[in-house]
Parts: structure tokens; C-alpha cells; sequence
């Protein structure tokens, strides 16, 4: 024991020494060194390298070397109606996509903002589909939609009824008031009845007048009511789109929920008390103190939501593979058809992706600037 | 010491190394898309392992990545596979791009060229076409073929009642207005059931094979011996062609809008289709009672006729190539296996394993004929198969083809005239950029 006790200093003696070669700074950079390889191996390179080949004609499984063409890919791609057919389908997609999402996710943090009885399992199920993965997702929504056993007809046919016979009963009650009014107190009573008679007559106007006025509602009107099978909402034309913007509201709205609610619970109780004393209404609060409270987490949610609806690709390929034909065709999956599926035109898919890319940066200037706003305001 | 030991461990294991190279190729890798006829192969493998005692690994990728994993590796010109069962229109690409050996020599030398079918050999093997010049050995055989319910089609009721309508007796179509009539009689929503299921998915190329079997029986083709598509594509008797298929579509059962071979098994085996198309190599689940409760009931037959009397089948399957970027001994390798896979006896244990062979004295044989109740149809069948194109931009040309009639079929956009004249007009810009047309 005694020797031990005795060697153990002399062995560590050099060690200060040693360490005296590698300063705090040397440290650091050799902590940093393995990230930075890695970030350069595997983003910085691919991105220059895939610059340099959008300039090109390459073909990735070909033997011949990229051949340089200047700006002739862009240009074509810039100059193709095809492409710009998908450009829309995708600025389409991520608008109406992310309008309804923003509307439901904050619709529901406003429902979910005052904690009640099993409020927190409420809002974990609430979020369980965006811990899904989407292409899981896409699978399980084409055996919903899926015209012959899908669970999607049976409710939709179901709202397709309701929606009509709710509308005479707003109509009716509207109405309710104003017939003493009109016919005078002592008809009022048959005047009345035959409001109550109206409802199915208003119901079924509802859709065979008023939405067949239009062309696009009209088309969709005929194909949800398609009695015998039911709509065949990732077949048509005119249902495949929205079917693919069901799914990814259903999805992803909780995660707007999730940020909107983060905002909520932000906002001092003081500020309500306030307006609670001043009078103020309901609509005026929520005007005045809840919406602008909550406006920089939800245009981050927007921004994010945005982003992704730009890229959307898994939904779409699993849902309707962008069909039919390309109707629902996203930029991301003409990328991909670009890109592999047997064209392999690397030159032209880099091209493509450096445009989304530009895209995106000016989308996502756009909303940071607003939202810088939003916090300055 | 111990940095000596090592040192010595290693130069022993190169060493090893190179006398186990030098003593000849023990191991041989094959690639293949994940499905039962490659479980086969892997069999086929395990006897020539008992018969040469060299190991042969039947590596398998699930189809949706296989051209994707297939191209990769060509790009890295790999060498992890010896020989790799390619779709045969990948047949262009890879052999103008230097990725499959030139086996014209080995397999007309060894007269292994003789042995199978000349349509097989044309779609599997040869490139360019009518070149004479062979890339691959036929190897699973396949094209579309249909199977249907003999118990509805022999149902007294329902004779009775189609002769009725139509004026001939219910039998297996010859002619595709048969075959569509057949579907109309048979589709009876109320009672759940559907007369045909026709391939409708816009991923991949399957609305374009199963758009082919009438398109060339019609007497349509991709384009004529000049690369022309202009009123070839879009001619009459191709725009008949997909008019009858949107109509086929119609006697489908709903939810097929996106369907390949795995939907059409499904909507037989649930009895929501009277008859399917199908590739052959999926009728073995067919005629398997454990998997289909009609399998008793299920009959066979092979594409019907065009109006004008020809018919065509569109080809399926693969040949076997084998990797230029492997060394000379493994190519030789490969080659042994090959000229071993290619007889008569080996073929035969293929057809009775389940392969689809493309050997001519076993598709004859009546051995074979009798195995399975779809074989004799599929005998038949592989006597006028015809392919897609198989040239470098088939990839390009494809997309084309299966926006358009996923369009028109499922989409209902449009006129069928219309559908093919922008088809048409569309590949021929494709094959002007790549040089097959001047412009």
C-alpha cells in the first residue's frame, strides 16, 4: 500500500505538461472540428455540388460527366406550361391547406385554452396525428376514402344531409320572429307551420339551385352526392386535391393548435381584468388583446406549416400519387419524377430544386417580415 | 510485440486473401426484386451450390425500389452483385451506358440463344432491336393474362340471360368487344360484384401494360421504324383501344382508381370481380384455396383479339445480366451459372418450382402444361408478347404515357383523341431532344 502511495505522484507529474499544448481555443475547435467535417461532408458539398450541376446536363446513373449548358436548364423549366401547371397546384395546395389548418389549430387552442375535466388527454389525443408518419397516414387515409369500405361516404353522406337540413333550420329560426310580424298574431301559428314545412324544400334548393349556379360547385356537388358507390374522392379530378388538404388538416392542424395554445397561456389575465373593467366586449378582446398577443407563435406556426406545404411530397405520392394525370401534382413530385423513376435528369431536378429552394427563402422573407412587425407591434 | 503480431495477422489475412481469389470464385451474388419466383431462384441456387460447390446468394430490394437501388449501384459501378434479373426496359440504358456485359457471344455459342422463345429472347435479351446483339438471359417469363370465375360464367342463370342479351353463348372472350360485353353483364353493383379489373396506377408503369394489350391488338404501337410517334400514338385504332379500356374501367369495382397487380388479386379474392387481368406471376396465390376461396372456381385465358384477328400480350418479367464492373473470373463465373441455369432439366425444376421459363421444350412439355391450371394459358401467351420500348428515354416516354391515360382512364379529362394526339405530340419531343428524330 505504502508504495503505491508513493509512485502515484511521480506518474502523474508529466500529465500539466502535457495539457499545456492545447489551449482552451485548440479544445474548443477539436469539439467543433467533427461537426464541421460533417456539415461540410454532408450539406455544404451537395449543395455547391448540386449548384454546379444545375447548370448542367448529367445524368446521375450515366458514365459521361456533366456536360455544362449554362442557364439552358432553368430557362427550360421556366418556360414549360407544365411546370407552371405544378407550381399552381402547389401554391394552391399550401394556401387553402394552410388557411384551414390555421383556422382549426387556433379554433381549437381557443376551445382547449380553459382547462376543464381530462383537458390534457383531450389535447395529447388531439396531437396524435402529427406524431404519425405521413405516409402511414397516406395508407390509412386511402382505406377511408376508398369508395366501396371506406368510413369516409358513410359520414360524408351523412353531413351531405345534415348540412342541407341545418341550413332551413337557421332559415327557419330566422324567419321564426318575423311572421307574427308579417301575417299578424292570430295566423302566426299556421304561419309557422309552414316555415317547419320549408326546411326540406330549403334544404334541398340548397344544393340544387344554389351551389349548381357554379361551375366548380356545381361539378363537386354531382360527384360527393354520387349515390350509387359514392364519391371516389382520390379518382376525381375535382375531389382528388381536397382529399390530400383533408388529410393534411387533419394532421397538422394540432400542431398549430400546439403553438397558438403556447401564445394563449402567455397572455397576462391582467390585460382581460383590464378590459373586463373598461367594458370591453368579448369580440373586442379577442380583437384587441387575444389575437395580437398570439400573432407572432401563430406566424411561426404559418411560416413552418408553409414551408412544408412548399415540399409536400409523402401525402400526395401516397394519396394519389399526383394524379389523376398530374392534377395533383406538386413541384416535390415532379422533382421526383425528375429525378428518378427511370428519367434520372439530374441536371434538370437540380435545376427545379434550386428554384423550390428560392421559393421558399422569399416565402419565408415575406413572413418573417411580418412577424417582425407583429413583435414590434 | 504486439504492433509486430498484428502486422503479421494482416499480411496473413491478404495473403489468405489472395490465394482464395486465386483458387477461384467460391460465392456469386445475384440481385432481384423482392417476390416469390426470387425465393425460387434462391432454391435453384441452394442445388447448384449441392451440384458445383459454389454458394450462390439471391439478394433481394421490394419492387417500389428496386430500379431506384439498380441505378445507384450503376452509378457507383458497383460490384456487389454478379448479375442483377433486370426489367427488360431497363435493357437500353444499361447497355449504352457500359453497365451489363455484351453476352452475344457466350449465349449463341453455346446455342443457349435457341433454346428460348424468340419473343422472349427479342424483349429480354436483344438491344438495340433486331441488333442481334444480347444483354441478358430470359429468365422469369411473364405477361398479362386473365383469370376469371368459372362458376359465374357456367351458372345456368346466367347463360341463359347472356345469350339473351347478346345473342352468342357466355364463354371465354376471344375478342376484346367479348370481353367488354362479358364485363357490362357481369357488373352488378347491388349485388357487389364488378366484371372486370383492369391496372389504373399512375406510379410505375402498370395503367400503361395494362393499356398495351388492347393498344397493340388494335394495331396502335409507341412509334413506327423511324421513331415516330405522329399518327401512330394517336392513330384510329389507338384511340378505339383506350376508348374500350376507359370502358373497361367502368365495369371495375370502385376504389380501383389506383390498382396493380396486388388490387387486382384483392377484388378477385373478394369476389367483387368476375374476371382480372394480371400478370401470370401472381396467379399462383389464385389457384392457392388458402389465400382465394374461388380458387376451385378460377379458370385461366390468354389476351383476346383486335378487331383485325392479332393479339398481343404486354410482356412482364426479366432477364438475367450480368455486372460489367465485376472481374473477369466472376463474370465467368456468372457465365457457368448461366449456361447451368439454361438447360433443359434446370428449367424444368424452375417451371416446377414456380418460375415462369422461357425454355421452348418445357413450355411444350405436357409436364408443364398440366403443373399449374394457368400454364397452358401462359404457354400460349408467351407466343405474342410484346414490350414497351426499351431505349435510354423509355423512362421519359413512360411518364408521358401513364399522366395521360391515368388522365383520361381514372381522370376522365378530356377525350380519348385528345389523351393520345398530346401523348403523341409530347414523345415526339422527347425523341427529337434525344436524337431518334431530326427535327
Amino acid at each position: 500500500m505504502a508504495q503505491v502511495s508513493t509512485a502515484q505522484p511521480a506518474e502523474a507529474a508529466p500529465r500539466p505538461a502535457a495539457r499545456r499544448h492545447l489551449s482552451d481555443r485548440r479544445i474548443v475547435q477539436l469539439f467543433i472540428l467533427p461537426t464541421v467535417i460533417l456539415l461540410i461532408l454532408m450539406n455544404i458539398f451537395p449543395l455547391i455540388y448540386s449548384l454546379f450541376l444545375s447548370f448542367t446536363e448529367y445524368s446521375v446513373i450515366s458514365a459521361n460527366p456533366p456536360v455544362w449548358v449554362g442557364l439552358e436548364n432553368y430557362t427550360n423549366i421556366l418556360n414549360d406550361p407544365q411546370f407552371w401547371h405544378y407550381f399552381g397546384v402547389t401554391g394552391t395546395y399550401a394556401l387553402i391547406s394552410v388557411a384551414l389548418q390555421t383556422l382549426v389549430g387556433f379554433g381549437l387552442a381557443m376551445l382547449l385554452r380553459t382547462k376543464f375535466t381530462g383537458s390534457g388527454v383531450v389535447t395529447t389525443l388531439i396531437l396524435v396525428p402529427m406524431m404519425l408518419s405521413p405516409i402511414v397516414v397516406a395508407v390509412f387515409w386511402r382505406l377511408i376514402f376508398n369508395p366501396s369500405y371506406g368510413i369516409f361516404n358513410y359520414i360524408f353522406g351523412f353531413l351531405t344531409l345534415l348540412l342541407p337540413t341545418l341550413m332551413g333550420v337557421i332559415l327557419v329560426l330566422l324567419l321564426w320572429r318575423i311572421v307574427p310580424k308579417v301575417l299578424g298574431e292570430s295566423t302566426a301559428r299556421y304561419g309557422r307551420m309552414a316555415l317547419l314545412i320549408l326546411i326540406p324544400v330549403v334544404a334541398h334548393l340548397f344544393w340544387r339551385v344554389v351551389l349548381n349556379q357554379d361551375q366548380t360547385y356545381g361539378a363537386f356537388y354531382q360527384q360527393v352526392t354520387a349515390i350509387e358507390t359514392g364519391p371516389e374522392w382520390l379518382a376525381e379530378p375535382v375531389l382528388a386535391m381536397w382529399s390530400i388538404i383533408i388529410v393534411d388538416v387533419w394532421m397538422w392542424s394540432p400542431f398549430v393548435m400546439l403553438l397558438c395554445l403556447a401564445g394563449l397561456s402567455a397572455i397576462p389575465e391582467y390585460l382581460y381584468e383590464a378590459a373586463a373593467i373598461d367594458r370591453a366586449s368579448g369580440w373586442f378582446q379577442f380583437r384587441r388583446i387575444t389575437l395580437p398577443q398570439v400573432m407572432p407563435l401563430l406566424l411561426i406556426a404559418v411560416l413552418f406549416r408553409t414551408i412544408e406545404a412548399f415540399k409536400q411530397f409523402d401525402l400526395v405520392m401516397g394519396l394519389t400519387g399526383g394524379g389523376p394525370g398530374d392534377v395533383t401534382r406538386t413541384v416535390s413530385v415532379q422533382l421526383y419524377q425528375l429525378a428518378f423513376q427511370g428519367q434520372f435528369n439530374t441536371g434538370q431536378s437540380s435545376a427545379l430544386a434550386y428554384i423550390v429552394l428560392v421559393i421558399i427563402i422569399a416565402v419565408s422573407n415575406l413572413y418573417i417580415r411580418a412577424l417582425n412587425r407583429a413583435r414590434e407591434g | 510485440m504486439l504492433k509486430k503480431l498484428l502486422l503479421v495477422a494482416v499480411l496473413l489475412m491478404v495473403v489468405t486473401g489472395v490465394s482464395v481469389s486465386a483458387q477461384g470464385v467460391t460465392e456469386i451474388n445475384i440481385w432481384w426484386a423482392e417476390w416469390d419466383p426470387a425465393n425460387y431462384l434462391q432454391q435453384i441456387g441452394n442445388e447448384y451450390e449441392a451440384a458445383t460447390g459454389i454458394k450462390v446468394n439471391v439478394v433481394t430490394t421490394p419492387w417500389s425500389s428496386y430500379l431506384d437501388r439498380v441505378s445507384t449501384e450503376w452509378a457507383a459501378q458497383g460490384t456487389s452483385y454478379d448479375m442483377i434479373v433486370g426489367d427488360s426496359q431497363w435493357l437500353g440504358q444499361a447497355a449504352t451506358e457500359g453497365h451489363y456485359v455484351d453476352m452475344t457471344e457466350f449465349l449463341n455459342s453455346n446455342g443457349i440463344t435457341e433454346t428460348v422463345t424468340p419473343a422472349t429472347l427479342q424483349y429480354y435479351g436483344e438491344y438495340p432491336a433486331g441488333s442481334g446483339t444480347f444483354y441478358a438471359y430470359p429468365t422469369e417469363g411473364d405477361a398479362n393474362g386473365w383469370a376469371y370465375r368459372t362458376d359465374l360464367f357456367e351458372d345456368a342463370d346466367n347463360m341463359a340471360a347472356f345469350e339473351a342479351e347478346y345473342g352468342r353463348p357466355l364463354a371465354v372472350p376471344t375478342t376484346w368487344e367479348e370481353l367488354r360485353d362479358i364485363g357490362a353483364f357481369f357488373t352488378r353493383p347491388d349485388d357487389g360484384l364488378y366484371g372486370v379489373a383492369v391496372y389504373t396506377q399512375l406510379e410505375g408503369d402498370a395503367i400503361t401494360m395494362g393499356f398495351q394489350n388492347p393498344f397493340f391488338s388494335y394495331g396502335g404501337d409507341w412509334y413506327d421504324e423511324t421513331f415516330n410517334t405522329l399518327g401512330v400514338v394517336n392513330s384510329d385504332s389507338a384511340v378505339a383501344s383506350l376508348e374500350l379500356y376507359k370502358e373497361l374501367y367502368s365495369f371495375a369495382p370502385p376504389g380501383t382508381n389506383n390498382a396493380f397487380f396486388q388490387e387486382m388479386n384483392d377484388a378477385y379474392v373478394n369476389g367483387q370481380a368476375a374476371m382480372i387481368m394480371n400478370y401470370f406471376a401472381f396467379f399462383p396465390a389464385l389457384a392457392n384455396p388458402n389465400i382465394n376461396p374461388y380458387a376451385d372456381v378460377t379458370g385461366y385465358f390468354p389476351m383476346p383479339a383486335g378487331p383485325d384477328g392479332e393479339r398481343f400480350a404486354a410482356l412482364g418479367g426479366q432477364g438475367i445480366s450480368v455486372n460489367n464492373y465485376i472481374s473477369d473470373d466472376r463474370k465467368q463465373a456468372s457465365f457457368d451459372f448461366i449456361t447451368w441455369f439454361a438447360t433443359e432439366e434446370v428449367q424444368a425444376r424452375w417451371a416446377e418450382l414456380g418460375g415462369y421459363t422461357c425454355n421452348i421444350a418445357v413450355l411444350e412439355s405436357p409436364e408443364f402444361l398440366e403443373v399449374a391450371p394457368y400454364n397452358a394459358a401462359f404457354a400460349e401467351t408467351m407466343t405474342f408478347v410484346k414490350d414497351f420500348t426499351n431505349i435510354p428515354v423509355y423512362g421519359q416516354l413512360l411518364e408521358i404515357s401513364q399522366r395521360y391515360l391515368n388522365a383520361y382512364i381514372v381522370g376522365g379529362q378530356g377525350t380519348a383523341q385528345e389523351a393520345l394526339d398530346n401523348m403523341a405530340a409530347e414523345m415526339d419531343e422527347v425523341l427529337v431532344d434525344a436524337g431518334y428524330i431530326s427535327e
